[in-house]
């Protein structure tokens, strides 16, 4: 026995003998080999669970429960228990610490800071319920000019060349979750949740599985620095096209997708052979500059004939705000940022949880720029990494985005637990596996019905509020700091959202 | 508009574009490439585009079988998302000529400088000339789909990059014929030689020392095999440019391969923490 692997383990698992009928469900639910039978009762191995909760939400009897580790780690401020778990384990392995989702470090939330306004007497408030409260958002760059005349008593308006958008019916859009990263039911509940929605869903980096292309009126292709996957429909059916520069999750990083999830499916959608390592290299080869980029944007507009917007996704970085204007100066029709707590499949942890920077940061200082700049309305921008939930939709809005990216609520909808084992590939859910077993756990119905639910009480809720402030358009909530209080404990923060401090009002 | 009859006889539709406008200055590239697919969706089969200096993105995305003559300078990613036309250029190629290919035939009777065939998945350059940096990079293969990308001449750093798939060969060969061709240096590639490759192979007339070899590429002998997947395609760009065989193989084969095709197997570890 090696005493160095023999570490306390984070979680509990008791079974409660009274209540245990010996049925083994969970023994056939545990994707973790953590329940088993050994003939006389169920035996569990504590140290390898990741509370996925599976097992005691099956349990007929409610016998199961999962807990804290039983065997404290002592109390150290410094040497946290996650720190000294990483040191032994990097101790026996050597290796570079894997993790899916993103962050779970504690960093301040932004958006907890922030409190909305609402009309009061001045500026009436208005019934979403009985009053028209638009919602519908257009993706991609507008007119340069609008200017309306009057001809022998017909209003004409003059605003110069059109460009492709896509039609949002609310403001949010699926983040890029490839077949790969999530399974094939995932995949298809979520196409068409967004179908019937009438929003939009990300590819991911992986290409798009034949059987897909079913939904492309609803997607969004993307153009990562593998070109895994790429074919002409995957560039000229589709509803837009996105070139990933970098994910939240994981800035500056690639992907390494090993060989043996490389089975028939991942083979089909990334186009590689079954087996074979799919690696995204760190950056493109043909991009080192605005001037590359605009290149490649150049390129994916020629090849889809000018049909379909073009996007750029880049992680929320420092830097974010000049880049952003560089990639709306090289042709971009989109601008996606992808803050500090986005997720992914799999990525090193140490990137993703210590790269970066928080989405409500990178969007109110890119917003601003483009607005200074004059540049905003070439280019609409898209949001997420951790937009929790509605009230994230509303603040993110206000703070300058057009669209909310979202990915992980996504996922907690249908099921998954934020146990963050992503990259093991054996959720126990079936959203981050690609076992036949466990993808057939997720009922494709039932899963898009909670995700239709979700949009629909999301944009309720959007409604709501745009009522509250007295907005009848989701338009006119892009950008609208005014309407935004800050109430945390740095006012730094607010200077750089640009915003006030609580209590502020809208003119001395 | 001419006719012509083709290899087999038929009559094939011509369409001559010239890429200069009416005042003689060279056409952004945007109308030019549109007048190219609007040929090629009126049902030409041969597009002959005079007079062009470096407008890009010419074949972007092109399908079919239509065959695009370019005489002049195609400027960057020429071809780029192509799925089955033949190109063939009178004159050299900027950078990143048959870009993320899928499938078809890019023939460059100059040079074709840096990162042709960047994350090709099938088709086939053949380059009569001299190359630059990172040639092949990320080049890929999958089922019926395996690109073959063949330089006349010699090749700079980072040949085959990345590589995942196909045939990268390297000739070293000086079977001018292009004013612009040139030596680009005494050896038939570069340092750095299939750094990162990870599937495919590299094969190279004449040899390299052994510290030119990139991060996971290692030497390997060539063998009857080898000579069986290389006749065909050298057969071929024989023809093109009109080189004798047994020229082709009067000096022996260098065979570069990967040494891993999971290079990163132990570099993470997953554990629950």
């Amino acid at each position: 026995m090696d005493i160095y692997h023999e570490i306390a383990p984070r979680f509990q698992v008791e079974i409660d003998r009274e209540a245990c009928r010996l049925c083994e469900r969970c023994t056939v639910n545990c994707t973790y080999d953590v329940l088993t039978f050994n003939g006389e009762r169920i035996v569990a191995k504590s140290e390898n669970c990741v509370s996925c909760q599976r097992c005691a939400t099956m349990c007929p009897q409610g016998a199961i429960s999962v807990t804290p580790g039983k065997i404290g780690f002592p109390p150290h401020g410094t040497y946290t228990e996650r720190i000294r778990r990483i040191l032994y384990e990097q101790a026996s392995t050597g290796g570079v610490m894997l993790a899916g989702s993103g962050t779970d470090l504690p960093y301040r939330v932004i958006f907890d800071d922030i409190l909305l306004d609402a009309a009061q007497v001045t500026n009436p408030s208005i019934d979403p319920l009985r009053e028209p409260v638009e919602t519908v958002t257009y993706l991609g760059r507008k007119p340069d000019h609008m200017v309306a005349a009057q001809d022998d008593g017909r209003l004409t308006v003059d605003r110069g060349a059109d460009y492709p958008n896509v039609r949002l019916s609310t403001p949010i859009a699926v983040g890029h979750m490839s077949l790969g990263s999530i399974s094939y039911n995932a995949c298809i509940a979520i196409f068409r949740a967004a179908r019937e929605f009438g929003i939009m869903v990300g590819t991911g980096e992986g290409g798009l599985h034949p059987d897909f292309y079913e939904y492309a009126q609803v997607i969004n292709s993307e153009v990562a620095s593998g070109r895994f996957g790429i074919e002409p429909r995957y560039l000229k059916d589709v509803a837009a096209l996105e070139i990933k520069i970098g994910q939240g999750a994981k800035p500056g990083h690639g992907g390494h997708l090993p060989g043996e999830k490389v089975d028939a499916l991942i083979s089909e959608t990334r186009m590689i052979p079954v087996g074979s390592d799919a690696l995204s290299p760190y950056p493109h080869h043909d991009i080192y500059s605005i001037e590359d980029l605009a290149q490649l944007i150049g390129a994916l507009k020629e090849a889809s004939r000018y049909r379909v917007p073009v996007g750029v996704k880049i992680a929320a970085v420092h830097n974010s705000a000049p880049i952003a204007s560089g990639i709306a100066r090289a042709g971009a029709d989109f601008v996606t940022l992808d803050g500090l707590r986005g997720g992914t499949g799999a990525a090193p942890r140490i990137i993703r949880d210590h790269a970066g920077i928080p989405i409500e940061l990178a969007v109110a200082s890119v917003d601003r720029r483009l607005r200074e700049e004059g540049i905003r309305h070439l280019v609409s921008i898209v949001a997420g990494g951790s937009v929790r939930y509605a009230a994230d939709l509303v603040k993110i809005l206000a703070l300058g985005a057009d669209v909310a990216m979202v990915g992980q609520p996504v996922l907690i909808a249908m099921g998954c637990r934020s146990c963050q084992m992503c990259h093991l590939g054996n959720c126990s859910w079936g959203l981050a596996t690609q076992r036949d077993d466990l993808v057939r756990r997720l009922d494709v119905d039932i899963a898009t019905k909670r995700l239709v639910n979700m949009f629909h009480a999301w944009t309720e809720e959007l409604r709501e509020i745009l009522g509250a402030l007295g907005i009848d358009a989701v338009e006119s909530l892009v950008g609208n700091r005014d309407r935004l209080r800050y109430v945390g404990p740095n006012p730094r923060i607010a200077d750089v959202l640009g915003i006030k401090h609580a209590g502020e009002p809208w003119s001395d | 508009m001419v006719e012509v009859k083709n290899d087999v006889g038929t009559t094939t539709q011509v369409c001559e574009i010239s890429a200069l406008d009416g005042r003689g200055e060279p056409k952004l590239y945007r109308p030019l490439n549109e007048e190219i697919h609007r040929a090629a969706a009126e049902g030409y089969g041969v597009i002959r585009v005079t007079d062009v200096h470096g407008q890009r993105f010419i074949g972007a995305g092109l399908e079919g079988d239509v065959r695009l003559e370019i005489v002049g300078t195609p400027g960057n990613d020429l071809g780029i998302f192509m799925d089955g036309p033949t190109v063939e250029v009178f004159g050299s190629a900027q950078d990143q000529a048959g870009n993320t290919m899928n499938s078809g035939k890019i023939i460059v009777h100059g040079n074709a400088w840096d990162v042709t065939g960047l994350a090709a998945r099938g088709g086939t350059i053949f380059v009569k000339g001299d190359g630059g940096y990172r040639i092949g990079i990320h080049m890929k293969e999958f089922r019926r789909h395996r690109p073959v990308i063949v330089y006349g001449g010699r090749v700079r750093e980072f040949f085959g990059e990345y590589m995942a798939g196909g045939i990268l060969v390297a000739l070293g060969m000086d079977l001018g014929g292009n004013a612009e061709l040139h030596n680009v240096g005494r050896d038939v590639a570069g340092p750095s030689l299939g750094t990162g490759i990870h599937g495919g192979a590299i094969y190279l007339r004449g040899g390299v020392p052994d510290h030119y070899l990139g991060v996971g590429a290692l030497r390997r002998e060539f063998d009857d095999g080898d000579r069986k997947t290389l006749e065909p395609v050298l057969r071929e760009f024989g023809e093109r440019f009109g080189v004798a065989e047994e020229e082709l193989w009067a000096v022996p084969f260098t065979k570069i391969v990967p040494a891993s095709g999971r290079p990163f197997a132990k570099y993470y570890c997953g554990k629950l923490i």
